[in-house]
């Protein structure tokens, strides 16, 4: 198989301080749709290009940040292999029933060396696009906000980057596309498990378990712009952008929602293929590599983490 | 603006700026483009605008208890985001951005 049975990611859980607010924000702001709440009080939402049930889950607790985030694999028996491999390497595994989210089946639950908790799993009911998979339109109308398509990424602070990075690319074969190099010593990591730039990024930081951001898809730059426009509009709390990073090649902008956990939106990256070699950036050149156009380190973006 | 306005000092740098009843201490200062308290999330979430009041009453918006404790509530601490000033507020910075990254970049090799 050309590419890893690890499909994509499929949900983030996100601790949010105040559910109504958090709600206006993914809801209203982010143009994400509900589908549903369960009797703990989580809200769930999805892009309106997702097929599945969810990708975004929020609960309400006393501090802000990722409770897991889960990727989506291929069939059972990559599944169970996947299972059986993680426990190989050490990870603690613990397997969540069907059902403990709504409509989303069972779930291998596993620890990670920075401290993060992941999911995979390989069923989630279809709530669809809205447009059925037969002649279908290519949008749909009455979207509201930035109209994310999909949940794409997440950004994770952690101590140790190299044993996570382990962990994705030998157990469940991710690719590496892109990394930042302090000497010999490795402070960031783009991995994939699919044909995008990355699935999921980790930058070493002396922490555990930090979310730094949880990225949304957009269908262009005018859209990014609009996003800024947005932005403003709902007065939520701008972090920075319009801009483009030099990793990953992507169009982005960032904020926070209300509790403080960063959001991005952005447009465009490259195909990757798992022949490619990886595109290595070297921190005496981190500004341009995170913000092509300033060419500035921001430190409020590389500190600011819940 | 109707709310009554405050007066906010920052005894750290001596700033002073106004804040109405209905803003939050960090959001008057960013929006009068006064300085003094590092800015970071503005939701309650990161900790970096943390702050003690040594005097005057805020009203108090719901923060991360991973930044700011019960004890720590009970002192005075908050962050600035979620503090909205009921009467003239005098406050010390205890939060801090880490120093600018290429001149820490030891800081990675944790």
């Amino acid at each position: 198989m050309a590419l890893s049975a690890v499909l994509r990611p499929g949900h983030v859980g996100l601790r949010v301080l105040d559910l109504d607010a958090a709600l206006k924000h993914y809801r209203d702001s982010l143009g994400l749709i509900e589908t549903a709440r369960d009797a703990q009080g989580r809200i769930y939402l999805k892009g309106w290009d997702e097929l599945d049930w969810f990708s975004v889950v929020l609960r309400e607790a006393d501090a802000p940040g990722m409770d897991y985030m889960a990727f989506k694999v291929l069939n059972a028996t990559h599944l169970a292999r996947y299972e059986a491999a993680l426990k190989a390497f050490g990870c603690k595994v613990e397997c969540i029933p069907a059902g403990e989210l709504a409509h989303c089946g069972e779930r291998v639950r596993f620890d990670s060396p920075t401290g993060h908790v992941f999911e995979l799993y390989c069923e989630k009911e279809v709530y669809g696009n809205g447009m059925g998979r037969q002649n279908p339109n290519p949008w749909v109308e009455g979207l509201k906000g930035m109209q994310a398509q999909r949940f794409d990424h997440c950004l994770i602070y952690g101590d140790d980057l190299d044993g996570t990075v382990k962990l994705f690319r030998e157990v469940l074969e991710f690719d590496l596309t892109e990394r930042v190099m302090e000497g010999d010593l490795m402070v960031g990591a783009f991995l994939c498990c699919s044909n995008k730039a990355h699935d999921l990024a980790l930058i070493r930081h002396p922490e555990k378990a930090k979310l730094h951001h949880v990225s949304f898809l957009l269908g262009s730059w005018e859209e990014v712009l609009r996003a800024a426009d947005l932005i403003s509009m709902h007065d939520i709390s701008l972090d920075i952008g319009p801009t483009r990073h030099g990793i990953t090649r992507g169009r982005t902008i960032y904020f926070f929602d209300p509790s403080g956990n960063r959001n991005e939106v952005f447009s465009g990256d490259y195909t990757w293929y798992p022949d490619h070699e990886p595109i290595t950036w070297t921190t005496d050149q981190l500004g341009r590599a995170i913000f092509f156009h300033d060419r500035q380190l921001n430190e409020k973006f590389l500190s600011v983490v819940t | 603006m109707s709310a009554p306005r405050h007066q906010i000092v920052i005894a750290d740098t001596a700033e002073t700026y106004l804040c109405g009843e209905d803003e939050t201490l960090l959001k008057a200062m960013e929006r009068l483009n006064r300085k003094g308290i590092p800015v970071g999330c503005r939701g309650g979430g990161c900790g970096i605008c943390k702050v003690q009041i040594t005097a005057g009453d805020c009203l108090r918006r719901r923060m991360s208890r991973a930044h700011v404790s019960v004890e720590d509530e009970a002192r005075g601490i908050g962050l600035a985001c979620c503090l909205l000033p009921q009467s003239d507020v005098t406050l010390q910075v205890l939060g801090q951005l880490r120093a600018p990254v290429l001149a820490a970049q030891s800081r990675w090799k944790t």
